[in-house]
């Protein structure tokens, strides 16, 4: 017995952070959060803990920093130690005095999580004011500015007089590293914090952790849901599931050789990033074509120019030109800014386009009014990427598949027997025609709206990043529902992504944006696997994990695209 | 944008963080009873009351409580038990009226401007002119251009309170237009009217119940106030503020002209706007921010 | 920055031209004769005709309207019927006790109910919380001339503090004969604008508090009264200063009724004689001087806010 707990004593000692049978309730209910969780972090390692929504890997890491939202969570039971520190029994100001200093943590989104009415400087410097009290005020300047040099920030006099909101979110993610590391902390916990931000970005913030990592011997636990950057970054992988630790390993086992059923099947769901084969073209009808489509916003009206308001013009989305012919997938990649969204929603109406036509079936529809529109809409339907909020939560689920039929003269009894039937072929029972959306899932909510766009037997269906809100392992499911319904009936999808994975795995031509307009389009095999542009090759060379062949548990033998032969470029 | 976004939102929301807020719920209770006693007064005064309230007898000016005056009398010897019993009548009706015509008006003006940009301005334009009118001061010009009875007084009332629903709706419609589920409608061909009543308009029930109550208590307010400062319904009707009102001038001699009353009064908003707190919290919590009344 | 100033100043303009075309139509669009109206009940045939002309009731709406306005502007808003004395003169003499006792008590309110917003939203669920929001739903309630006599009643009459009635003018009396006659007044017409301020800051506060750069501060190991005064008061802000500029109509109405119940010789009684009297051109000119007033202090605020954020500075 003494030489078990003695063997435990040395592991808790050598590890910087150390979780044993972690347990936390929600209260006033006292369901079970975590149910057990262990894992330790040593010295200079990063640990990825893995997981779907609800799998409570941020409940663990807000538990080690004693941020859990008081009054709804509590620990019931376990330990979480740090270097030897018990961090469950220390009091408040025990916890405050280690925040920062010997932990430190940074969030997912780094638009919210900086105070707005604070110069960035000031926000950064405030750490040493209630942590160093005896550093003068100039010394503490100095500090900040070494640490905005050390995070790669240009400018840094400029940037540290700088408001929050004239930062980009990959600059105040390097605000909040710069915050976090500012006292060489022991620990860094990172949840999720490259989730919010485009691939490019995202590459860079890692790279960054990493060095700073080395540079400082910070340990690293790194929240993720995301496999790419867990090949990318990660010594050792924690998956989590329903508040249990399902499985430890280093990260070559655990991608190599998963031990779980569920590991494995997280693995699997994780899409390649190598083109599908393409398929046969078999009908060569074009169903939806845009011509040299265009969208301006804000032009100020005279009395705007007259007050002085600022000219906030962009050019969302300019010269578009696609043709979509029946039956195939067009997918429209590009990152946040790139206005592949606005032309979607031009192309939709929701928006109305400044020039350039939309044509559906031949017949352009980019000019019509409300009523010469409206025999036109039913051609081409909508899948929209918020599950929670595509569907009226106060209608049941049938009445809402009824809606666009019954507007276009169907009767309520025929509309709902093909409701009945749509509700099948989209995997779900018949019976849910009476019950309300809150009553279902994320993804079987995405499962419903693909149903009530197919009600209306569109020839073209329009997903706006259909599955981004969706866990990888539901996320699969709906593409595969995709792909057996495009089969089935031969229904064209202009399939709007910022996962190059998922356009890698669905689409049969790709059309590239940045800032508006289009780089590269051609057949998905071509523009993914040997793109033209640099804009493409640089977004290829930055999606995580392009190295690895999740599916089949091993590293792809030819990456997608060599590193050497991309000339890295920021502008088309 | 990803997976994880909704398990870490639900971990750290204040919803989560600062539910429970539930007001102890006896309060809400004795709330209720207040208010369903006050409209028992209101409707059985005529058998409740053990006078005419009207009926003078100046041998019995200012009289104490006593047998047959439970509450003593006026300076012109009415009854004030009587009174005072009456005087509920007015408060209600103004209070319900004013919060259902208020209601009735707003509520179309309110989707229309959220609905419609240009139309959107105009309209607002309007109201943001009717709100900065204080109430009290539009209803005595009101009130001093017509004859003073309780439809003038009501409309008097009512006009000021228009623009906070007419605010409402319209935020409750410029957010709820912008969710994905009502651009599925457009897509799904539906036609304009559908799209407002259907699938705008219930958004914005629970927030005017909400709404609604705190007018009721509003304009309650406002008729005891215009009563009080002798611009409300004419002294022959008994109104609580009319009673305060005459009682000033005894104020030293006979407080309690003004103390029944005002505990009436006070109970009767308070309970209407307790109701209105709890509403609030079981229907939209989200209404807190505005917070309440205004 | 500048930009925005101008703006909002400029936007303030309809508003106000909104109000004034309300205020003319009120009495042109009234049932019975305008000019009876103005002339008071006693008025010749002869009386009302002169009227008629003067005020060019003859010309068609438009015309009226462009007139009007334009004594309002000149700073000409009528006589009045039972004084004969030009509305804006009689308003100026009224002015210093309303404007002053507003002061007061909008000082006292802000500086009461926002520490009581904080702590009730720090102390969220707890007793005090409860005690602060009671506190407020009672101030809303009981009705402000109650209040204003139950603070009578003992401070004035039981205990024998304060004088019952009356007012000193600081310019006259100086300040300690003004804060005497004043301190009632002004606890009774702060009673709901504490209520409102307090409950906004609350809501504001709790909204705040749940904000990720709250959590960010806490992760920093910034302390409870650190994230509460240094991040999270100066964010609840907007709202707070909203809701004490929208706030500034419930004061009016206070006032109206306070100066009554004390017999204070401002605005409000003025406002109150002119029912009694049915002084029509008087309240007409109240109105557009308060409504005036109400559109400044929130456009004052609307400024403000430029202190306050950044992200509005920089529009």
């Amino acid at each position: 017995m003494n030489a078990m707990a003695m063997g435990l004593e040395s592991a808790a000692t050598s590890s910087v952070l150390d979780i044993r049978d972690l347990e936390v309730v929600a209260q006033p209910a006292g369901q079970r959060i975590l149910k057990g969780v262990s894992f330790s972090i040593a010295p200079g390692e990063t640990l990825c803990l893995v997981g779907e929504s609800g799998s409570g890997k941020s409940v663990t890491s807000l538990t080690v920093m004693g941020l859990l939202p008081k009054g709804s969570l509590t620990v019931s039971g376990g330990s979480a130690t740090l270097e030897g520190d018990s961090l469950l029994d220390a009091g408040p100001a025990r916890m405050r005095a280690l925040r920062a200093s010997r932990m430190a943590m940074i969030f997912q989104e780094p638009m919210t999580a900086l105070n707005p009415l604070m110069r960035v400087g000031e926000q950064i410097e405030e750490v040493l004011v209630m942590h160093r009290h005896k550093l003068g005020a100039a010394e503490r300047r100095q500090r900040v500015l070494e640490m905005l040099d050390q995070v790669q920030l240009p400018d840094i006099e400029r940037i540290y007089a700088s408001w929050p909101h004239q930062l980009s979110g990959g600059q105040r993610q390097r605000i909040m590293i710069a915050m976090a590391l500012i006292l060489e902390p022991k620990l860094l916990i990172a949840d999720e914090p490259t989730t919010a931000l485009d691939v490019t970005t995202q590459q860079q913030i890692l790279k960054l952790i990493k060095e700073l990592q080395e540079r400082h011997g910070t340990s690293v636990l790194f929240i993720t849901h995301d496999m790419g950057v867990v090949a990318d970054i990660a010594d050792r992988v924690c998956v989590m599931r329903h508040g249990e630790v399902v499985e430890t390993q280093p990260i070559e086992d655990l991608l190599r050789r998963p031990r779980t059923g569920y590991t494995r099947q997280l693995l699997t769901a994780v899409p390649s990033l190598r083109p599908r084969a393409s398929r046969e073209v078999t009908d060569r009808e074009i169903v939806l074509e845009a011509i040299e489509l265009e969208k301006r916003y804000g032009e100020r009206s005279r009395w705007q120019r007259f007050v002085g308001k600022a000219s906030q013009q962009t050019l969302a989305a300019s010269d578009i030109n696609f043709a979509l012919t029946r039956g195939r997938t067009l997918g429209i990649v590009g990152e946040s800014g790139s206005g592949k969204s606005t032309v979607a929603r031009c192309v939709m109406r929701m928006i109305e386009p400044t020039a350039g036509g939309v044509r559906v079936l031949g017949k352009d529809i980019a000019g019509l009014g409300r009523a010469a529109l409206k025999p036109h809409r039913k051609r081409i339907q909508m899948i929209f990427q918020d599950p929670f909020r595509s569907l009226n939560p106060r209608l049941s689920i049938g009445t809402s598949l009824i809606e666009g039929p019954v507007n276009y003269g169907a009767s309520k009894e025929s509309a709902m027997a093909h409701a009945r039937e749509l509700l099948e072929l989209v995997g779900l029972p018949g019976d849910a025609l009476d019950r309300y959306p809150h009553q279902f899932s994320g993804g079987q909510r995405q499962r419903i709206a693909i149903a009530r766009a197919l009600a209306m037997e569109p020839d073209v269906l329009v997903a706006d990043e259909a599955v981004s809100a969706l866990d990888v392992s539901v996320q699969a499911q709906v593409l595969g529902l995709l792909d057996d319904i495009q089969r089935r009936l031969g229904v064209a999808v202009l399939f709007i992504t910022h996962d190059l994975r998922v356009a890698a795995q669905i689409c049969d031509e790709v059309m590239v944006m940045q800032k508006g307009v289009v780089v590269e389009y051609g057949p998905a095999e071509r523009v993914l696997g040997s793109p033209a542009h640099p804009y493409t090759r640089s977004l290829m060379l930055a999606a995580p994990g392009r190295h690895w062949d999740f599916a089949a548990f091993r590293p792809l033998a030819d990456a997608p695209i060599d590193d050497a032969s991309v000339v890295v470029s920021s502008g088309p | 944008m990803n997976t994880t976004a909704s398990d870490t939102a639900a971990v750290m929301s204040p919803r989560l963080r600062l539910w429970p807020r539930r007001r102890s719920a006896w309060a809400v209770v004795v709330a209720a009873v207040c208010l369903a006693l006050i409209v028992v007064i209101a409707i059985l005064a005529p058998w409740l009351a053990p006078h005419d309230p009207l009926e003078m007898s100046p041998a019995d000016r200012l009289k104490a409580p006593s047998d047959s005056y439970w509450l003593g009398t006026d300076a012109y010897g009415r009854d004030l038990l009587s009174r005072v019993l009456y005087g509920a009548r007015v408060s209600l009706i103004v209070g319900v009226g004013s919060a259902l015509v208020a209601v009735v008006v707003g509520l179309p003006l309110g989707i229309l401007a959220g609905f419609f940009r240009g139309l959107d301005a105009i309209v607002m334009r309007v109201m943001d002119g009717l709100m900065a009118i204080p109430s009290v001061l539009l209803a005595i010009a009101i009130v001093s251009l017509t004859s003073a009875n309780l439809w003038t007084v009501m409309t008097a009332i009512t006009i000021p309170e228009i623009p906070r629903v007419v605010r409402l709706v319209r935020s409750v419609v410029l957010s709820a237009r912008e969710e994905p589920y009502v651009e599925a409608a457009i897509s799904l061909g539906s036609s304009l009217s559908t799209v407002m009543w259907r699938h705008l308009m219930p958004n914005t029930l629970a927030p005017l119940i909400v709404m609604a109550t705190y007018i009721c208590a509003s304009a309650i307010l406002t008729e005891a106030i215009l009563s009080f400062l002798g611009a409300g319904i004419g002294t022959e009707t008994p109104t609580w503020g009319n009673i305060m009102s005459e009682g000033r001038t005894y104020f030293l001699i006979k407080p309690s002209l003004i103390f029944w009353p005002g505990v009436m009064l006070s109970i009767c908003i308070l309970s209407i706007n307790l109701l209105g707190d709890a509403a609030r919290d079981r229907l939209d919590p989200r209404l807190q921010k505005r917070g309440g009344m205004q | 920055m500048f930009s925005y100033c101008l703006r909002r100043t400029l936007a303030a303009v309809p508003v106000m031209v909104v109000v004034a075309l309300f205020v003319f139509l009120l009495l042109r669009l009234s049932p019975g004769d305008p000019a009876a109206i103005i002339a008071g009940d006693m008025a010749t045939p002869e009386q009302l005709d002169r009227i008629r002309e003067t005020l060019g009731l003859n010309q068609p709406m438009y015309l009226q309207f462009f007139n009007w306005s334009g004594d309002l502007l000149r700073g000409d808003f009528g006589t009045s019927l039972m004084s004969h004395l030009p509305v804006t003169t009689l308003m100026a003499q009224r002015l210093e006790p309303t404007v002053s006792l507003a002061l007061l008590s909008m000082a006292l309110s802000v500086i009461i109910a926002v520490p009581m917003g904080v702590i009730a939203a720090w102390k969220h669920g707890s007793l005090i919380d409860n005690a602060v929001m009671s506190l407020s739903v009672l101030g809303f309630s009981v009705p402000v001339f109650v209040i204003g006599y139950i603070l009578i009643k003992i401070f004035a009459i039981d205990l024998g503090w304060l004088p019952v009635q009356g007012f000193s003018r600081i310019s006259e009396d100086g300040v300690g004969a003004f804060l005497e006659h004043a301190i009632l007044p002004a606890m009774m017409l702060s009673t709901i604008y504490i209520a409102l301020i307090a409950r906004m800051t609350r809501a504001s506060m709790l909204d705040v508090l749940g904000e990720d750069f709250v959590r960010t501060a806490h992760a920093k190991g910034a302390s409870e009264k650190r994230v509460l005064f240094k991040h999270a008061l100066r964010n609840a802000g907007v709202p707070i200063l909203e809701v004490i500029g929208t706030g500034f109509a419930l004061m009016i109405t206070g006032v109206v009724v306070t100066e009554s119940v004390f017999n204070i010789p401002g605005l409000g009684r003025l406002t109150v004689d002119a029912i009694l009297s049915r002084d029509y051109p008087v309240i007409q000119g109240l109105i557009l001087v308060t409504s005036g007033a109400y559109v400044l202090i929130n456009l004052a605020i609307d400024l403000s806010y430029a202190l306050l954020d950044p992200r509005i500075r920089y529009q």
